[in-house]
């Protein structure tokens, strides 16, 4: 049934969801440079009136980046990687090349209408789970589509054994339905009251329950958003890239069966010495702890597919981001658990060590390894080489080092904040008013607004390098095998 | 068998799930109904409280402001009482918050006044001078939505019997007399403010945000 000659797989969905990918990350990380800079710098809060003060741009920045960038990003590599590693193109059938059209589009126009949703106001004001009712209507059926086009292309696949990247993109669509479908439950008034506004909806759960369940869904939003499709992605573009095999695919069963199973209990961390139950605060707790294995299984896996292979470091860029982006989430997947440590959470919660931990998360690991893959792509989609190399460099280097201070200045200002909070002096009195754990942060403030302006760079040199990869570099008569050339 | 599953994506599918899915069964189901329970004494919000709510909501003050006091001396002995399971019986959604670039507001209400408020959202620099919260001028030209207001309680009290209209409890009624009631309640805190807008929109009928979010912020104790 297979035949020698290479398959022609059709990129039309990969190259529509790479340009969102750019557009969004771009848009969100200047929201996120914006706000960064607000804190450090309250003028700027007065820039778009009503619609531009800081509380009204975070979820803004939030949304965007998690289901404007990221999800693009996974849902490029995805029709990448899923037509691929099954053998199969999509164009094969005209069901699925539909599908996969009216997925983008639903898609793009969703979360158009999103953004500018939260930007008037409309908001369930539930972390990251803060669009209205009939927002999520929408979410949902954009996500029905995207199951529909992956196992529609699983169903039609020549591959009969499905390779790992597959296994977490997989999870990733049934983690993603069953949290958001769960924390979104809510009752539109105006259908039971029949007055008020259209848009206005109230969670069925309340207080604690709601906490709870919010948490089980943001946490795990993470888990299944910002680490298994991402997971996914550089699975299959570090040993394209590299032209290595996988170092063990034992280790790779442990991680994600693991990660599968661990992952959700620990939702809980996010609620030490709140009003939940102490057994599932400890579970929360223990479990995050647990998470280490799995979480440095998938990335030591990573590492050591270089075995033998480090020089490449040294002369392939591409390279360079994704080591570095399994740094980064060793990091990350390291801090987390110190910081859902009870005694640990009892000073770094409420501070800005939590979004330090995120953003070494996020910038350090997610947007580098979907950047690279975007790089890794463009060779094969677009049919040219990468444009420039040394720009590739001068970003590599800019966004570390961005990535570097933004987690520094946040470590500090969040242990200090939480040390000053508690400070007590000889009479056991409280010695700072509120006031002055804030004017004390904003020097780092400062520094995390730079850091932010310098990936924000970074991310425009990267946009211009595709851009211009896209429409003026050098034609390729061959897809490249491994490495992707560049200039 | 995982190379099975590894063929069979049916199969690893439904296997995923059912890993996926026990934590949050295991975790958050067997304490539902007692952390639905209401502390003894607890009253629904009234109307004007829950459009302020809304307000708080919409500009999204969870991103700067906690509503938890977490049980440590250090906290008790700044914002009051540790907060208590049973006093968010009511708030859907809970706005608990995972951010204090502010203060926490569970118990704002028993230390900040109406002119306190007032001051702080023109300009919080006039109050606490190193502030870099920003000014919410719009909230004392904006109108705050009553009818919305009247339907979240409205379909609390219909689809999850949130007890409005009991003796000695928070009185609900029909839209019209929510309004009614919802202005008599407005007209008090806005005696106590002196931005003449404020009160001119208030004598005319209308409630700007500023009055509902107050109403709001005087709830939270």
């Amino acid at each position: 049934m297979q035949s020698n000659a290479a398959l022609e797989y059709d990129y039309s969905v990969v190259k529509l969801f790479t340009y969102t990918t750019i557009l969004f990350g771009f848009l969100g990380m200047l929201i996120g440079t914006l706000i960064a800079s607000q804190l450090a710098f309250p003028e700027l809060n007065y820039l778009l009136g009503e619609y531009g003060t800081f509380s009204r741009l975070r979820p803004v920045h939030t949304n965007i980046v998690i289901y404007g960038f990221t999800l693009s990003g996974i849902w490029a590599t995805f029709y990448y990687v899923g037509q691929r590693t099954l053998k199969v193109s999509i164009a094969e059938s005209k069901f699925l090349t539909i599908m996969s059209k009216v997925h983008f589009w639903l898609y793009f126009v969703g979360a158009l209408i999103g953004v500018v949703s939260l930007l008037l106001g409309f908001s369930a004001s539930k972390e990251y789970a803060e669009f209205e009712w009939p927002i999520d209507v929408v979410v949902v059926l954009i996500w029905v589509i995207w199951g529909v086009t992956m196992f529609g292309l699983i169903g039609i696949r020549r591959e009969k054994t499905l390779y790992i990247s597959l296994w977490y993109y997989i999870a990733c669509f049934l983690g993603i339905a069953m949290l958001y479908l769960f924390n979104n439950m809510e009752v539109p008034t105006y259908l039971v009251a029949g007055v008020g506004s259209v848009w206005h909806s109230v969670s069925m759960y309340s207080g604690t329950n709601d906490a709870l369940v919010q948490w089980w869904f943001g946490h795990n939003a993470v888990a299944f958003a910002f680490t298994v499709p991402i997971i996914a992605i550089i699975y299959y573009f570090l040993p394209k890239e590299s032209g290595q095999a996988v170092y063990s695919y034992k280790l790779s069963l442990l991680s994600f069966w693991g990660l599968m199973f661990v992952y959700l209990w620990a939702g809980s961390h996010h609620l030490l010495y709140a009003t939940v139950p102490d057994w599932m605060q400890t579970m929360g707790s223990i479990f995050s702890i647990v998470l280490i294995l799995p979480s440095w299984g998938s990335a030591i896996n990573m590492l050591l597919t270089m075995k033998g292979e480090w020089n490449q470091l040294t002369d392939n860029p591409l390279i360079k981001f994704m080591v570095l982006a399994s740094t980064f989430y060793m990091l990350s997947t390291l801090e987390g658990p110190i910081q859902a440590i009870k005694s640990v959470n009892a000073i770094a919660h409420f501070t800005d060590w939590i979004p330090g931990h995120v953003h070494d998360g996020v910038l350090g690991w997610v947007a580098f390894t979907i950047m690279s893959a975007l790089f890794h792509m463009a060779p094969r989609a677009f049919k040219r080489e990468i444009y420039s190399k040394s720009l590739m460099e001068t970003q590599f280097w800019l966004q570390t080092t961005a990535v570097v201070l933004y987690f520094t200045s946040m470590w500090i200002a969040g242990i200090t904040q939480g040390m000053m909070w508690r400070a007590v002096d000889e009479y056991g009195n409280l010695m700072y008013s509120f006031i002055d754990t804030v004017a004390v942060l904003r020097p780092y403030y400062t520094i995390r607004a730079l850091a932010g302006l310098m990936y924000l760079t970074g991310f425009i040199i990267f946009t211009y390098n595709m851009y211009m990869t896209i429409t003026a570099s050098k034609k390729l008569e061959e897809e490249p095998q491994f490495r992707s050339p560049m200039a | 068998m995982f190379h099975w599953l590894e063929k069979n994506p049916f199969f690893f599918s439904v296997g995923v799930f059912v890993v996926i899915a026990f934590a949050g069964l295991i975790e958050i189901l067997p304490n539902f109904a007692e952390a639905s329970r209401p502390v003894l004494g607890l009253k629904p919000y009234t109307v004007l409280e829950l459009a302020g709510k809304e307000v708080y909501k919409k500009d999204h003050c969870i991103a700067c402001h906690s509503q938890l006091i977490r049980p440590f001396k250090s906290e008790t002995d700044r914002y009051g009482m540790y907060s208590l399971s049973g006093e968010y019986a009511y708030d859907r959604p809970f706005l608990w918050g995972s951010k204090r670039t502010g203060p926490d507001l569970h118990r704002v209400g028993n230390y900040r006044t109406t002119d306190w408020h007032e001051n702080h959202m023109w300009d919080p620099t006039s109050v606490v001078p190193q502030s870099i919260m920003p000014a919410y001028k719009h909230h004392f030209t904006n109108i705050a939505d009553i009818d919305t207001a009247y339907a979240e309680a409205f379909t609390v009290k219909t689809v999850f019997s949130t007890p409005y209209d009991i003796e000695g409890g928070v009185k609900l009624g029909t839209l019209d007399e929510a309004k009614v009631a919802a202005l008599a309640e407005a007209k008090v805190i806005a005696a106590d403010m002196k931005n003449q807008n404020v009160k001119d929109a208030v004598t005319r009928g209308e409630i700007p945000e500023i009055v509902a979010l107050i109403a709001y912020m005087h709830r939270l104790k």
